[in-house]
């Protein structure tokens, strides 16, 4: 095998990884400040929307490029299995497997998000709600698996995401949370 | 040419006042006191053919898929 | 309001009730007394039963008033079987004519379903009504070994009534209302097309099928015929169901009920989402044409009195306090903007003399006409409308610090 090509795989492996974290992060924060009814982040509140969709539809393709690459690396060992059922792998069994986790559940949220006006406003929100679940999952996942877990960089980049979306949640759940909630008499749902 | 009315439908059982709707078509829609959306029509919105296209665009991202268009 | 005895043939052999009293017009609740008044249960197809209706003029009894013969017709021939529903869930306080009609006869009613169910070629039939209503529909389909007709029990709350919650209470969800864009009549239960009618329209309906329009018609005014049951309720006396001919005056049914009109204040007619009417007002006649000008409508056939000792506007707001809670708490401009016409509506009754509130009620109550997926919003804001207006003195009155009729 030519090994600067390896080098190269491996590099687009981690490098798509990193990003998608990233963007995960974003879509999170920009998936609750839509939920809150205000409009943030400067933008109108279907800017949010919009912006929401397509920084998660980035981050589906990262995270694609991300597995195709480090399937292709003979390093990894990867094995097709590995992307659906988790747990299997030869390489870091257990970390690898929080990353096949993340992975399917990002396609079903991502699938039942974009079919959301065929399956119903109930199917979407009780599927989507699996994103609290994905997101930290896949975080992990890259702490533990990645070559560069453990670096500091990485690790400030990881603290940074998890203020972020832990200050967003926090946010979430406070009472004041939902636009017009002072004067609305129950929340709706 | 017959002419082809088309409205809007606002399903208030799963409206939330959210104001999406309100921000793509301000020439029909208001906010209410709890910020639901208030326009001529009550549940159903005739919408002019110059602003069809902010009325397919709000169905599309009405995050509680509480509008539909029809003719 | 009086049963006369004599009888007047008409088609077949059996003679129709004469006089108003006809839905009650077998005396008791039994199969065989139901048969000796009305005779067996007749053949009738659909294109006759939709044209006898038409001629009959019956318009329905739940309190849309929407022509009876209309929804039948609007059930599409399309080969897919329908869906027949009677409705006696009466979620409405002032209103009991249901109620009295399922317990005196249930078997009319089991008629009309049978007739309707037949003509249409429907696939299920269903009734809907209160626990206590149901017992004796239970025991008339049993007297007559009449299997097809599945009973459901409606919840005791003030919109169980209104057609989509009644199709989705028997789908076995709960009983509220759903949003709509197609008519039931073209989908409704399990996607089937649904003919809904209240369970007196369906005792009238017997009745057409058995004796003709041309009987329908010979009491009643031309342009809404026939019979009808109210409610009478108030200052004199409790809950009464009576039959009227239709149109008639409503002094002359407070006057031959026994009320004196020298002790109403006023009369809350059509129910709670009814309309108040002042004293000089009630001389219109209880019909649709007749209540028109005033501003009313017949409703469920509900007439309220108000007693000259009562505040009219104290009575509103608790029944606009009853209404906000009985919001079905799914529809945003419902949830919040009922008790908010009830809390305005509460301070004017009781004593707050701030100038803007009539004002803040008839704007609450126009921003929430026709914004919920069922009309209890707007019914809410026309009883809270009709009250500044009939009550427009006492509104004056309570604005400098007085009732006109408390202290
Ligand atoms: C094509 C992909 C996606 C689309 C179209 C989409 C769409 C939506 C919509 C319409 C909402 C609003 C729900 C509401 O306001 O009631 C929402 C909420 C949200 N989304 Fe997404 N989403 C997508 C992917 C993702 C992904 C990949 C994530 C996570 C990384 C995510 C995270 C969230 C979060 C956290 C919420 C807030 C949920 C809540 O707390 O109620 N979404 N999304
Ligand atoms: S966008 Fe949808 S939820 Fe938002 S206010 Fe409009 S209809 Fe209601």
């Amino acid at each position: 095998m030519n090994s600067v090509f390896d080098q190269a795989l491996w590099a687009v492996g981690r490098g798509s990884g990193v990003v998608a974290i990233v963007l995960l992060t974003l879509s999170v924060l920009l998936g609750i400040g839509g939920r809150s009814g205000r409009a943030v982040f400067g933008m109108p509140r279907f800017a949010v929307t919009l912006v929401h969709r397509n920084v998660s539809l980035f981050s589906l393709l990262f995270v694609v490029v991300h597995v195709v690459s480090l399937f292709l690396d003979p390093f990894a060992q990867l094995r097709l299995v590995d992307f659906f059922i988790p747990f299997l792998g030869a390489f870091k069994p257990f970390w690898l497997g929080l990353g096949t986790i993340a992975f399917d559940l990002l396609v079903v949220v991502t699938i039942t998000a974009l079919l959301r006006n065929r399956i119903g406003p109930r199917m979407f929100k009780a599927v989507h709600w699996l994103v609290y679940a994905m997101w930290p999952v896949s975080v992990l996942h890259a702490i533990g698996n990645g070559t560069n877990g453990r670096e500091p960089w990485f690790l400030v980049l990881a603290v940074f995401c998890v203020m972020a979306v832990g200050g967003a949640i926090a946010w979430r759940l406070h009472e004041d949370f939902v636009e017009y909630r002072n004067v609305r008499r129950q929340e709706t749902r | 040419m017959t002419e082809r009315k088309v409205t809007m439908h606002i399903d208030w059982t799963r409206c939330d006042g959210r104001g999406l709707c309100v921000e793509l078509l301000p020439e029909l829609l208001t906010r209410d006191d709890w910020g639901y959306p208030v326009g001529r029509g009550g549940s159903e919105i005739a919408i002019p053919q110059n602003l069809e296209y902010a009325a397919q665009d709000a169905a599309a991202l009405c995050p509680t898929q509480a509008l539909r268009l029809h003719k | 309001m009086t049963t006369d005895q004599s009888t007047v043939s008409i088609r077949d052999h059996v003679a129709g009730p004469a006089g108003t009293t006809r839905l009650f017009a077998a005396g008791s609740a039994d199969f065989g007394s139901h048969q000796a008044a009305f005779g067996p249960l007749p053949a009738m197809d659909r294109a006759r039963l939709i044209d006898e209706l038409l001629q009959s003029g019956l318009d329905g009894r739940g309190g849309a008033g929407f022509a009876a013969w209309q929804k039948l017709a609007s059930v599409p021939a399309d080969g897919r079987r329908p869906v027949v529903v009677a409705n006696g869930a009466e979620g409405e306080p002032l209103s009991q004519k249901d109620a009295a009609l399922l317990h005196n006869a249930p078997h009319l009613v089991i008629d009309g379903i049978l007739i309707a169910g037949r003509s249409l070629g429907a696939k299920e039939l269903h009734l809907f009504a209160g626990a206590e209503q149901l017992a004796p529909v239970a025991r008339a389909l049993k007297e007559r070994g009449e299997v097809r007709i599945r009973l459901h029990e409606a919840p005791d709350t003030f919109i169980s009534g209104e057609a989509t919650a009644v199709v989705s209470a028997i789908s076995g969800s709960l009983a509220v209302p759903g949003d709509r864009t197609k008519r039931l009549t073209n989908s409704g239960l399990n996607g089937r097309p649904t003919l809904v009618h209240n369970v007196e329209t369906l005792a009238h309906l017997a009745l057409i099928s058995r004796f003709g329009p041309a009987w329908f018609r010979s009491v009643g005014t031309g342009s809404s015929p026939g019979s009808r049951l109210i409610t009478l309720s108030g200052n004199t006396a409790g809950p009464r169901v009576y039959e009227i001919p239709t149109g008639v005056r409503l002094t002359e049914i407070l006057v031959s009920t026994g009320v004196d009109l020298h002790s109403v204040r006023a009369a809350l007619v059509g129910g709670y989402h009814g309309t108040w009417l002042a004293v000089d007002q009630l001389d219109a006649r209880f019909s649709k044409e007749g209540l028109a000008p005033v501003g009313a409508r017949t409703g469920a056939g509900i007439i309220m009195t108000l007693g000259s000792g009562s505040c009219g506007l104290a009575a509103t707001a608790d029944i606009l306090a009853y209404l906000a809670g009985q919001s079905a708490r799914q529809c945003g401009p419902c949830i919040n903007g009922l008790p908010a016409i009830a809390s305005v509506f509460a301070r004017l009754a009781y004593g707050d003399t701030n100038g803007k509130l009539p004002q803040e009620i008839s704007r609450l109550a126009a921003l929430v006409t026709g914004r919920g997926s069922c009309a209890h919003p707007d019914g809410t804001a026309r009883l809270a409308l009709s009250a500044l207006a009939a009550f427009a003195s006492d509104v004056d009155a309570h604005l400098r610090g007085r009732c006109e009729v408390l202290r």
